[in-house]
C-alpha cells in the first residue's frame, strides 16, 4: 500500500512524516510529495496543514492541478483521505481567518474563530483535551472515549450536517474535533503529537 | 476540559545533556534523545530542550539532537536557546521541532516574531521572557540572563502577543535555580494581561510549587528541570499530585 502525505508548503510537516513512518514501519510505503501522478496512484492521502486557513488554501492553490487532483481522489474515486488541523478545516466551504477564503467544499460548513468568551479562555486552545466520541468512526477503533489528544488552534470547523461529527472536545464551547463522511476523515487535534493514542489513530487510518 | 501541562526541560550543551537524569537504566546518560524518551514515556505533556551551547561551531549539534528526538517522541517538542533568525526557526522546525522558543532575538528584533509567526503560524512561536524584579516592576534580561534590557516585562509580554507569539514562557530570574517556587506574582500579572497561554518557569523545588504555579500563577503549563532530572520526582508522581489537588491533568 502507498500512502502520500501531501507536501504543499503548508508549514512544518516533519512530525506528521515521522509519526506516519513510525506507525507504517516496513509494511506501508509513506511518500511525501505534491506530485500529481504520485497522488493519483496512492491508496490513501494525508492532508496536513499549519498556519492560517488562508495561507494553506493559497499554498494548495499555488500548485497547478493539485485541487482538481485531490478532488478527483476524494470525491470521484472516493479513496480515503485524512485531514489534520488546518488540513481538516479546509474541508469547509469557507474560512474566516485573516479574510474570507473559499475552502475545498467537501463538507459543507464554515471555519470561524473560537468564541473565547471575552478573554475568559486563552487562545490558541493549546494542550491536551478529551475526546467526546459521538459516533463510531473507523479511525477510533480501540480508542476509548475521553482519551486525550493534543490541540493547538484558534479557529473551529462548524459543519452544517451534524451527522458527520465523530467527536467533540469541551473548551469555551463544544468544539468539533473529528469528522467522518464516507471516505473523508479529519481531526482538529494532532494525532502525530498525541502520544500512543494518537499513533493508534494513525494506525487505524493506515489499516482502513 | 483542557488539562494543565507539565513540561520537563533539558539543558543541552554541544549535543549532550547537562544535569542529566539520575536513572540507572540509561545506556547513555548524556544523550538528550534517550532522556526525552523517558519523559515522554512517563507522561510528559511536552518536552523542552534549552540549547546552552556557547560556541557557534557547535551550534549544529542541536539539529541532530532534534532530528533524532522527533523520530522517537510523539509529544510536542519545544526547542530554545540561541535562536536568532527566521532561518534558525525554519531549520529547527524542519528537523522536527514543533515549537521554537525565542528570547534575546525577540527583544532585539521583534520583527522576527512578526515574520516567523506569519510564516510558520503562531502555534510554533514561543517567546521566552526572562524577568527580574526591580523595585515594584519586572525587567527583561537577555543573553541567558546576562544583559538587562530595562524593558518592562508586562509591556513586553503584551507586545509579543500582538506580534503573533502563540505562547509565552516566563522565567523568573530571581527564582531560577533557587528551588523556592515560581514568582507567582509575576506569572499572574502576565496571565491577567495576555490572552495567550503562559508557561511558568524558574524556581521549582517541590511538587507544591507546580500546584502554586497553576493555582496562584494561573499558568497554563508548568516547566521544571531539576526536580525531574535528579530523580526526586517522576512526571507521573507530579501528575498524580496535581490531580490530588484538584488540578485537571492528563493521566
Amino acid at each position: 500500500m502507498n500512502v502520500t502525505i501531501v507536501d504543499y508548503n503548508s508549514g512544518n510537516i516533519s512530525s506528521v512524516i515521522n509519526s506516519f513512518k513510525e506507525v507504517a514501519k516496513e509494511k506501508i510505503k509513506i511518500e511525501v510529495s505534491s506530485d500529481l501522478d504520485k497522488i493519483k496512484s496512492s491508496d490513501k492521502i494525508v492532508l496536513p496543514g499549519q498556519g492560517s486557513f488562508k495561507s494553506c488554501v493559497d499554498a494548495l492553490n499555488s500548485i497547478d492541478g493539485l485541487f482538481d487532483t485531490l478532488n478527483e481522489f476524494t470525491i470521484i474515486n472516493k479513496k480515503p483521505l485524512l485531514g489534520i488541523c488546518v488540513g481538516f478545516q479546509m474541508f469547509a466551504d469557507v474560512g474566516y481567518e485573516e479574510t474570507e477564503t473559499q475552502g475545498l467544499g467537501w463538507i459543507s460548513g464554515e471555519v470561524s474563530k473560537i468564541d473565547n468568551q471575552n478573554g475568559k479562555f486563552k487562545l490558541p486552545h493549546i494542550g491536551w483535551n478529551e475526546l467526546n466520541i459521538v459516533k463510531t468512526s473507523q479511525i477510533f477503533r480501540d480508542i476509548k472515549n475521553k482519551s486525550h489528544m493534543y490541540f493547538v488552534h484558534s479557529y473551529e470547523f462548524i459543519p452544517k450536517d451534524k451527522n458527520v461529527i465523530s467527536a467533540t472536545t469541551d473548551y469555551s464551547s463544544s468544539i468539533v474535533c473529528s469528522v467522518e463522511k464516507e471516505n473523508i476523515f479529519g481531526t482538529q487535534f494532532h494525532p502525530e503529537k498525541s502520544d500512543k493514542e494518537g499513533l493508534k489513530i494513525i494506525d487505524n487510518f493506515l489499516n482502513l | 476540559m483542557l488539562k494543565s501541562r507539565i513540561i520537563p526541560c533539558l539543558d543541552v550543551k554541544n549535543g549532550r545533556v547537562v544535569k542529566g537524569i539520575n536513572f540507572v537504566d540509561l545506556k547513555d546518560a548524556g544523550d538528550p534523545v534517550e532522556q526525552a524518551k523517558i519523559y515522554s514515556d512517563g507522561g510528559a505533556d511536552e518536552i523542552c530542550f534549552l540549547d546552552i551551547t556557547a560556541s557557534n561551531e557547535n551550534r549544529e549539534t542541536i539539529y541532530d539532537v532534534v532530528e533524532r528526538t522527533s523520530k522517537k517522541c510523539f509529544v510536542p517538542l519545544t526547542v530554545g536557546g540561541g535562536v536568532r533568525s527566521v532561518e534558525d526557526i525554519n531549520k529547527l522546525l524542519n528537523c522536527g521541532a514543533d515549537k521554537v522558543s525565542i528570547n534575546t532575538a525577540a527583544v532585539e528584533n521583534p520583527r522576527v516574531i512578526e515574520e516567523s509567526s506569519k510564516k510558520f503560524g503562531s502555534q510554533c512561536i514561543v517567546v521566552a521572557i526572562d524577568a527580574k524584579k526591580k523595585n515594584d516592576k519586572w525587567e527583561i534580561f537577555t543573553h541567558g540572563g546576562r544583559n538587562n534590557s530595562g524593558i518592562n516585562a508586562l509591556e513586553f509580554a503584551k507586545k509579543m502577543e500582538n506580534s503573533g507569539a502563540g505562547e509565552l514562557l516566563v522565567t523568573s530570574m530571581d527564582r531560577d535555580g533557587t528551588q523556592v517556587g515560581y514568582d507567582n506574582e509575576l506569572m499572574s500579572n502576565i496571565t491577567a494581561l495576555v490572552n495567550i497561554p503562559v508557561i511558568a518557569s524558574g524556581g521549582v523545588g517541590n511538587l507544591d510549587h507546580l500546584v502554586d504555579g497553576i493555582k496562584l500563577g494561573n499558568a497554563s503549563a508548568v516547566l521544571a528541570a531539576s526536580i525531574f532530572h535528579y530523580g526526586k520526582h517522576s512526571v507521573k508522581e507530579a501528575k498524580e499530585y496535581l490531580d490530588s489537588k484538584g488540578i485537571p491533568v492528563r493521566i
